[in-house]
């Protein structure tokens, strides 16, 4: 019975690579699933401030942004260095958000119209004037919700 | 076969972000044409906080740093006027803060150079002092967070402690 030979010792065996594709599928299914894609590039600078009473914002698609800052570098030249409203890719005047929430709100079917919500992303240095001419439009755009964006952390302490 | 999918995992990895949207959720008054008259309130059950486009504090007519105002805000809430309310821990009566949580109002203007992180620290804080005092209440009522309480009870807290923060449109406050 030659054919049973005795395995002989001397070295682990080497680890099977047979489920390496079923691994590599499962963090390929993970990360498409998770990962949202960058809709809007920001043109204006944006670091939101601190808070710690957040609640996180549901239904992305009933969501329509604004952001407010200090344009970028490379804009500064184009539009100037005084904190712009950015609607979608471009920038834009106060008087255009009313227009903009109400595009936004046609989008939305007629039932979820009243759940519709805009965010505010507005960078830590804004000025209240400009954030204040932006409530007053969505006032005249009768769109309520409104969720201010910021970023977990204290608020007062450090300034970083 | 894994060769196209580790480029795809790789093509995922480097274009997901992973932050989620929050932040703090307010309602804003509808748009009234003409000027309504507000209805007649009376000043102890006002809570008025002012901020000057230098981003200092003015709390019931006195100087207040950021630290401080939640602690005050609570005071002012939980403050038990009338004695009516008989969940309010703070048994202060003091006579110049409000008559009972239900009659509450603070009352927030800021100048249009004020800056937006000062607002969001401002509105933060108020938040946070009516949040906790809904977490005592909780803790006292049912023994649990107010964040595990089922819907009805949850809903009897925030009746117990109603969020009323009026925002009046901002002026020029000067320096």
């Amino acid at each position: 019975m030659a054919k049973f030979k005795k395995k002989t010792g001397g070295g682990a065996p080497g680890i099977s690579t047979a489920s390496l594709p079923d691994i590599v599928f499962m963090l390929l299914f993970f990360f498409m699933v998770t990962t949202v894609m960058r809709e809007v590039t920001l043109k204006v600078e944006n670091k939101k401030p601190k808070a710690t009473e957040i609640k996180k914002l549901e239904r992305k698609s009933l969501v329509t942004y604004i952001y407010v800052g200090k344009p970028k570098a490379q804009y500064i030249a184009q539009v100037g260095s005084e904190p712009r409203i950015q609607l979608n890719d471009a920038f834009a005047r106060v008087k255009d958000v009313q227009n903009h929430v109400i595009t936004a709100r046609e989008e939305i079917n007629e039932a979820e119209r009243p759940l519709m919500t805009v965010s505010i992303k507005a960078d830590s240095e804004v000025k209240m004037g400009l954030i204040s001419d932006i409530k007053q439009e969505l006032r005249k755009a009768n769109t309520l919700k409104l969720n201010y964006s910021t970023r977990k952390g204290e608020v007062y302490g450090d300034k970083g | 076969m894994a060769d196209i999918a580790f480029l795809l995992l790789i093509f995922f990895l480097v274009t997901t972000t992973m932050d989620v949207d929050s932040g703090i959720n307010r309602k804003l008054p509808p748009w009234n044409d003409e000027q309504v008259d507000p209805p007649p309130i009376k000043e102890k059950n006002i809570f008025t906080v002012l901020v000057n486009s230098k981003d200092q504090l003015l709390v019931e007519e006195e100087y207040m740093d950021i630290e401080q105002l939640r602690g005050a805000a609570k005071r002012f809430v939980n403050n038990n006027g009338d004695g009516s309310c008989d969940y309010c821990t703070g048994a202060l009566r003091s006579p110049t803060s409000s008559v009972n949580p239900e009659k509450a109002i603070i009352s927030l203007q800021n100048d249009r150079g004020t800056s937006y992180e000062t607002y969001i620290a401002v509105q933060n804080e108020l938040a946070a002092a009516y949040n906790e005092l809904r977490e005592e209440l909780a803790q006292r009522r049912y023994g649990v967070s107010y964040k595990d309480l089922g819907e009805e009870a949850r809903k009897e807290i925030q009746e117990a402690y109603p969020q009323k923060i009026s925002e009046a449109e901002p002026v020029s406050l000067g320096n």
